[in-house]
């Protein structure tokens, strides 16, 4: 699992079974630091989240288990807003 | 598994239910030598590890359902399975000296 960023949305209407009906948002990866980690993904959203919102999100087939219907297929889902990052033991900027 | 170091904890209330009063640590993958390395990332907590901890981290999703026994339905995928007393391992340093790192 890891953190990222919503920065937009996307709208598709012709695609697989079982993607109906749920929210498809732009995520840019992010490290603790808020540095991006990798280039920006494509993510069904389950917490209701928005554009802007910090959010931490699961990967590859576990992903699909984020979702009622029994596997979609995704492979990156957000399941959670994000409050608060507390990293006291990181030291300096990241790697 | 990966060898990482606790950073710290996200706090998040609007979340997916399997995430309900779980502790969600953030780890960053190190070496032995406890360089970093890559990105951090975060898991849910199964050892009862805190900042600074070195830990054991699973990253896969079969082994997580069975260690959580929380049906087939979990969409987590990383979970700390141990904290690390001691790293030793044979660096390669030439042929001359072989030296031991002994990170604690």
């Amino acid at each position: 699992m890891y953190l990222g960023r919503v920065i937009g949305t996307v709208v598709a209407s012709n695609k697989c079974e079982g993607l109906e009906g749920i929210k498809l948002l732009v995520v840019q990866p992010l490290d603790d630091d808020g540095q991006p980690t990798r280039g920006t993904e494509v993510a069904v959203d389950t917490v209701r989240a928005g554009t802007g919102d910090h959010v931490y999100l699961v990967g590859s087939r576990e992903a699909a288990l984020a979702l009622e219907e029994s596997f979609v297929p995704v492979d990156a889902a957000i399941v959670g807003i994000v409050d608060q990052v507390d990293a006291p033991a990181r030291k300096g900027p990241a790697p | 598994m990966k060898l990482c170091r606790v950073l710290g904890n996200v706090v998040a209330t609007a979340k997916h239910p399997v995430y309900e009063g779980q502790r969600l640590l953030i780890v960053q993958p190190i070496e032995p030598s406890g360089e970093a390395k890559g990105a951090s990332f975060l898991a849910v907590d199964w050892a009862q590890a805190g900042p600074g901890d070195r830990v054991l981290v699973m990253s896969e999703g079969n082994g997580v359902r069975q260690v959580v026994q929380m049906g087939s339905q979990v969409p987590v995928r990383s979970l700390i399975v141990g904290i690390v007393d001691e790293v030793d391992v044979e660096v390669e340093r030439g042929e001359a000296e072989r030296g031991e790192v002994k990170a604690r």
